[in-house]
């Protein structure tokens, strides 16, 4: 199946899927040096978003985040990709400066955690492939 | 969203790889909120200095832009997370003020003047009337829109930044006349007075926007409001509400050119103000800690307390934090000398609100709403809020 968002940042990324309903706070809520969202009571708290397309609503949070995200990716443990249904400016300037893809107004209850996923930031695309 | 062709040549790279990231940043930035085009900006003001919060991360990030990044447009900074003069004074271990450093020089190689302060408005950073800026810190944010009236969003500090790198921002939001409209009526039934108390109103009418899920007061009742009674005001409403913009009736200047609201109308009265003040204090607070110049001290603020300080000691630790250019000013006409006689401390070119003093102190009395908001959710310390001169008392008690 095949989901037309809009496009946030260029590049494509094939991995595995890992949903939450929650919003997510980069800074505080996720460990930069682990990859695991730290959050007390989120979802996805003690799971590690390393290397997976991370699905949520939207970012929530302190502007610092974009510069966790950054961190992320220089330690290796950044997610592969990010949908989002509302993007944030956090999240936004956060996948630029890190060169995340990132796709947005995707109806993410649509995606289930396990499932692999094409992300096409460069045409705004998704694709779940099974 | 419309580029020129110099705005496509820096995002396709022509220009060098920072600007190129900057223009990314923007034209994204502009995509989301739906800009037509970029605008010009006069001055930027940039958040995350702080070593405290922009971490390893951040500065990676800095040193990466400052490679072959230089600002086109006077750009100033943020408080940092000390006084890059007196840190040692002030319990600064060396390790952070290395790496504190680190962070200003790599602002500094960009060709930002690296004061660091949240007033930059006063300290020649100053926008006049209409024009747009690109502003990050939430209170300076808040008196450019609403006391200036120039423009600005609330910017990160990656996409301050990115506008100081290129000299403008994409034109949305607050730099659109059909988004400065005020939403609620808000109307003062007491007299308010003193920067304590400006605080105070701004945390009642924060608190009341959120619940409302609106952002523009529209403020009336106010007969008159110093420099230092908005800024005061600025933070706090900023902090509270996440407040960029407000109009207030034959005081800020943009009052009367949008329609008044009417259907949404709120009354505040004395007990309002009496039971946030009472928020705003803790139960059973010891307090060691003074601190004023929350948003920055102004050189009135300044002489004031010198003249309540003059011949006094003070039993706690009182810093008074401001921008260094008014410390300057500050020494030149003799009131560091006597607030440092007093035993009391300037901490120029940071604050209560990012300096790593986490868990440091038990309580601390200040006369800003924001610093209480602060002192609590990050520093973990009890509120006191009071007077500038009830802060004095309590420091030489």
């Amino acid at each position: 199946m095949k989901l037309e968002g809009r496009k946030i940042y260029k590049g494509t990324a094939e991995a595995e899927a890992i949903v939450t309903k929650d919003a997510i706070s980069f800074y505080g809520g996720v460990d930069p040096d682990t990859g695991k969202v730290v959050e007390v009571g989120h979802e996805l708290e003690g799971e590690s978003i390393t290397g997976k397309v991370l699905v949520f609503p939207t970012g929530k949070g302190s502007t610092v985040g974009s510069y966790t995200m950054y961190r992320m990716k220089k330690n290796n443990m950044a997610p592969a990709a990010i949908v989002n249904k509302q993007i944030d400016t956090i999240v936004a300037v956060g996948c630029i400066i890190s060169e995340i893809p990132c796709v947005d107004k995707i109806d993410t209850t649509n995606i289930k955690t396990g499932q692999r996923l094409i992300v096409n930031g460069s045409e705004g695309t998704i694709e779940i492939i099974d | 969203m419309k580029l020129t062709q110099e705005e496509q040549d820096m995002l396709d790279g022509r220009y060098g790889k920072a600007t190129k990231k900057s223009m990314e940043i923007l034209t994204t930035l502009g995509e989301i909120f739906d800009a037509e085009c970029m605008v010009d900006v006069h001055g930027v003001q940039i958040a995350g200095v702080s070593y405290d919060n922009l971490g390893e991360a951040g500065l990676d990030f800095l040193s990466e832009m400052s490679e072959d990044g230089r600002v086109r447009v006077l750009t100033t900074l943020n408080p940092a997370g000390m006084d890059r003069e007196n840190w040692q004074a002030l319990g600064i271990d060396r390790e952070f003020a290395k790496n504190q450093n680190r962070a200003i020089d790599a602002f500094a190689k960009m060709g930002i003047i690296t004061t660091c302060s949240c007033t930059p408005y006063l300290i020649g950073n100053a926008p006049h009337y209409g024009q747009h800026i690109a502003w990050a810190e939430s209170s300076a944010v808040c008196y450019s829109n609403s006391v200036i009236g120039a423009r600005t969003n609330r910017e990160g500090g990656p996409s301050a930044l990115a506008a100081a790198l290129i000299g403008k921002t994409p034109k949305y939001g607050y730099h659109l006349d059909e988004n400065r409209h005020a939403q609620v009526l808000f109307k003062i039934n007491a007299p308010v007075k003193g920067t304590d108390e400006f605080g105070v109103l701004g945390k009642i009418i924060g608190d009341k926007l959120v619940k409302l899920g609106k952002k523009i007061p529209y403020i009336t009742g106010i007969p008159s409001a110093t420099v230092e009674e908005l800024k005061s005001f600025c933070a706090s409403v900023a902090t509270y509400g996440g407040t960029a913009l407000f109009h207030m009736e034959e005081i800020t200047p943009e009052y009367n050119k949008y329609p008044k609201p009417s259907n949404i109308v709120f009354e505040i009265n004395q007990d309002d103000l009496d039971k946030t003040r009472a928020e705003l204090t803790d139960d059973d607070i010891e307090i060691d800690f003074v601190s004023i110049g929350c948003p920055h001290a102004s050189i009135h603020e300044i002489a004031k307390i010198a003249n309540l300080l003059r011949g006094k000691t003070v039993k706690k630790e009182f810093w008074i934090t401001t921008a260094r250019p008014t410390k300057k000013i500050a020494d030149e006409v003799g009131y560091s000398k006597i607030i440092e006689d007093a035993g009391a401390k300037f901490a120029a070119d940071t604050c209560c609100v990012v300096a790593p003093i986490k868990e440091r102190f038990k309580g601390i009395m200040v006369d800003s709403a924001k610093a209480c908001y602060y002192g609590r959710a990050k520093n973990k310390f009890k509120v006191k809020i009071g007077s500038i001169e009830a802060c004095v008392e309590e420091a030489i008690k």
